[in-house]
């Protein structure tokens, strides 16, 4: 009796999870798409901290769980989860979101992805062979992906199509508004040198105009050293650069040695919605906060 | 007079040159118009082949994967309808970004669009090969013989190289995964050696939750016994393990089967089965190291391979593991698995082994790299060694109980770096064996140690133990360990 209990149990809840679609995000930035798109159709996992460095989170055992029962993963596809989400799939024995089924969104798919090595040399820091993976800067690629994302919705769920279609031409529209509005507070920026402490800035920094090549990490992966951020104090200054762009994980401390040097203003803002406070609403607050971050350190430099 | 005509000439010539001249550059500007116009018309001829050409391709490509769809019964999701991807840095994108059409209203692809670059990996597999190298120094003139009992541990005073593993892992295909781990080492005699560490498949695509796993693979026993030594916290391996498993592990050729329980927290349950042969069987049936005179013999026993007569003989590994996240920056893993299986020191002789096993740890929610981080890992072993009796040496017929436990505790406070600290002990009944078994008898040990990684591909660790033990005495040793890694090494487990 309670063998045939267990089964029923068993069988049943795979169908139990049908009613929604359970989706798992690698990171937030996929999950807040997610949620824009699925609405209240879509059960939703996010992965990655919004506050962590997402090259480095811990396959926690709980998120094999999440995989385990997930209709679908949105995944970067560039290899930044690379050191950490297959081993959580090797475990999650789910073939939904195994490579090439229909749960299983590689968002980079479809994306012009930026500074793809032609060679592979760690001599130069810990690159990513498939391009730059931070493509989810730039929101002309955040609209690809919701793009993406609410095919994949929409072909799982098939009753609930229009209605993901119509929250992606909502989110688009919104999302087109916005860009409009972002590229006119960059406007009188353009141009400008911007630094960063990880190279993750290079598609938000060609979408809007800035340069985003000065790093306080002298390579990819490699904690800023004393020459390095001497060097890069030398090129601020003469290049005149008036931002520092400080994520929630990074070491502030080294950004703030070079601020007093330099003059400059150290931003505070995330690649993840929910990085940095008042960003939890989702891509287009964190996009908000970060140019509105910005505009507000560029312009108070220029008095 | 001959000078007016001239002048008047030379003035009707100049003129009439740059009349002309006029008519000339006209005629060039009328002829530059029209190779234009050409250039034009062929450079629109051209993009308009080019636009039916890649229609053309793409109708081919469209139909091929459909017709792949139709034969592997995969379905691919619909690539994307895909817009204005990026623009070049200072060029104002487009004021209108063309929405993105949804639906089954696939619109044509146009050489406007940017074309899909992605490749789905570099590789068919990752490979890597990576290498532990050690120096130091112990008061053990030769540490390997009762201090360092680990086939990874350093070998020796001055410079060792236990460990050159060669890692690689991939899918097969749709079904399978593989993993190998080809080590290789030196010995004492700086001889290279060579060992097939791993070399399994394992399910991807079995039902119900389940998973398969076979070949030859380290026994899913505790926490450490299944991780290569690049993994681990120390130069050299806990005591209790290296006592219950020996120099190389609990490894052996078998199967296993895992199933991931329908429970809220993860559950997972695993029963292997092997075949408990040889050294690294080291408690099962494991023919033993040959004395001076060339008989094997185990805790002092010389052994008969009795084969496998009937499947008690076999080796059985269950195990079963929860996993609870604490809070959002703290995980435990819990586990409890056993060994069972017949030894070689006589004919019905068994051997059975019961471990605990926890991990906890804590993870900075703004970790940079990983770190700050502060991970606690501790095991505990309990092993019953039926001794078969062996007259010509005058040992009788005994029960063998050793017990033994670990803890360790990593921190790393502050990007790459990690300070460590563990403990050993280990202890069991009196043997008749003992007084030469440096697997018997009590023994305790003391290691802190710092670690330092340049990158995630290499790391630089210093180590100190104090060791005191029934047989030894006393010992002190130090140790320098040095890893790196080539290449791409599949991703680790928490």
């Amino acid at each position: 009796m309670t063998k045939l209990t267990l089964l029923a149990l068993v069988a049943a809840l795979p169908w139990a999870a049908y009613a929604k679609i359970t989706v798992v995000a690698t990171t937030p930035d996929f999950g807040a798409l997610a949620k824009e798109i699925g609405g209240n159709k879509v059960d939703l996992a996010v992965l990655a901290k919004p506050t962590e460095d997402p090259h480095f989170v811990d396959a926690k055992p709980s998120f094999i769980l999440k995989l385990n029962r997930a209709d679908v993963l949105i995944e970067g596809g560039a290899q930044l989860e690379m050191g950490w989400l297959p081993s959580l799939l090797d475990g999650a024995r789910n073939p939904r979101i195994a490579a090439g089924a229909p749960g299983h969104l590689a968002a980079a798919r479809g994306i012009q992805l930026l500074e793809v090595p032609a060679t592979l040399d760690r001599s130069r820091g810990d690159l990513h062979a498939l391009g730059n993976p931070h493509f989810m800067l730039d929101p002309v690629n955040a609209r690809i992906v919701a793009g993406r994302i609410a095919e994949t919705f929409a072909e799982l769920d098939p009753k609930s199509a229009d209605e993901f279609r119509a929250n992606l031409k909502a989110f688009s529209d919104r999302l087109d508004a916005k860009l409009a509005e972002w590229q006119g507070r960059m406007a009188p920026f353009r141009g400008l040198q911007v630094a960063t402490y990880h190279n993750s800035w290079i598609y938000f920094g060609q979408r809007f105009g800035l340069g985003m090549g000065l790093y306080l990490e002298p390579k990819p992966g490699i904690p800023p050293t004393p020459t390095h951020l001497a060097e890069v104090i030398t090129r601020m200054k003469a290049e005149k650069v008036r931002a520092i762009l400080v994520e929630p994980y990074q070491n502030r401390k080294t950004a703030e040695t070079v601020v007093r040097e330099t003059g400059a203003v150290i931003v505070d803002v995330a690649q993840f919605p929910g990085g940095v406070k008042g960003t939890e609403g989702g891509y287009i607050p964190l996009m908000d906060h970060v140019i509105n971050a910005l505009a507000k350190a560029l312009s108070a430099a220029d008095k | 007079m001959n000078l007016r005509i001239l002048w008047i000439w030379s003035s009707a010539v100049c003129l009439g040159l740059g009349g002309l001249q006029a008519q000339e550059t006209k005629s060039e500007v009328d002829e530059l118009k029209r190779r234009l116009k050409e250039a034009q018309d062929n450079f629109q001829k051209a993009v308009d082949q080019h636009h039916a050409l890649i229609d053309s391709l793409n109708k081919r490509l469209q139909t091929l994967e459909q017709r792949q769809t139709a034969a592997t019964n995969t379905p691919m999701p619909s690539p994307a309808p895909v817009p204005v991807a990026s623009a070049p840095p200072n060029v104002a994108p487009p004021a209108v970004v063309r929405p993105v059409p949804g639906g089954s209203e696939v619109p044509a692809w146009s050489a406007s669009q940017p074309i899909p670059l992605l490749r789905a990996g570099p590789a068919y597999m990752n490979i890597s090969f990576d290498t532990l190298f050690d120096a130091g120094w112990s008061t053990a003139p030769d540490p390997s013989a009762e201090l360092n009992l680990g086939g990874h541990d350093p070998l020796q005073r001055g410079f060792s190289l236990p460990n050159a593993e060669i890692a690689l892992d991939g899918a097969v295909d749709p079904y399978f995964r593989a993993f190998a781990n080809i080590v290789f080492f030196l010995d004492k005699d700086q001889e290279t050696q060579v060992e097939l560490e791993e070399a399994y498949l394992q399910s991807t695509a079995l039902p119900a939750n389940l998973q398969l796993k076979a070949g030859q693979f380290y026994a899913n026993f505790g926490r450490q016994n299944p991780q290569h030594p690049h993994q681990w916290g120390f130069v050299d391996a806990p005591l209790t393990l290296t006592r219950a498993f020996g120099p190389d592990g609990l490894r052996n050729p078998g199967a296993q089967i895992s199933w991931l329980a329908p429970t809220p927290f993860y559950t997972e349950a695993f029963l292997g089965i092997l075949n408990g042969q040889g050294g690294t069987a080291f408690s099962f049936r494991n023919p033993g190291e040959p004395d001076p005179l060339g008989i094997d013999r185990v805790h002092g026993r010389a052994t008969t391979d009795h084969g496998i007569s009937s499947p008690g003989d076999l080796l059985y590994t269950p195990r079963l593991a929860v996993s609870f996240d604490l809070t959002d920056q703290q995980t435990l893993l819990v586990g409890a698995s056993a060994a069972f299986g017949a030894n070689d020191t006589g004919p019905h002789e068994r051997t059975e082994i019961y471990g605990g096993d926890l991990y906890w740890k804590w993870k900075s929610a703004r970790a940079n790299q990983g770190f700050p981080f502060v991970a606690l890992q501790a095991e505990g072993l309990y092993q019953q060694f039926e001794a078969g009796a062996d007259s010509s040496a005058g040992l009788p017929r005994e029960t063998l109980r050793d017990w033994g436990l670990y803890s360790q505790v990593l921190w790393g406070f502050k990007p790459r770096w990690v300070a460590a600290l563990r403990g050993d002990w280990v202890d069991g009944n009196t043997g008749a064996a003992d007084a030469t078994d440096p697997f018997r008898g009590w023994r305790w040990r003391f290691s802190p140690a710092l670690t330092w990684y340049p990158s995630e591909f290499s790391k630089i660790r210093l180590q100190y133990n104090y060791d005191q033990g029934e047989l030894f005495g006393e010992e002190q040793s130090i140790w320098l360990q040095v890893e790196f890694l080539l290449g791409s090494h599949g991703a680790h487990k928490f």
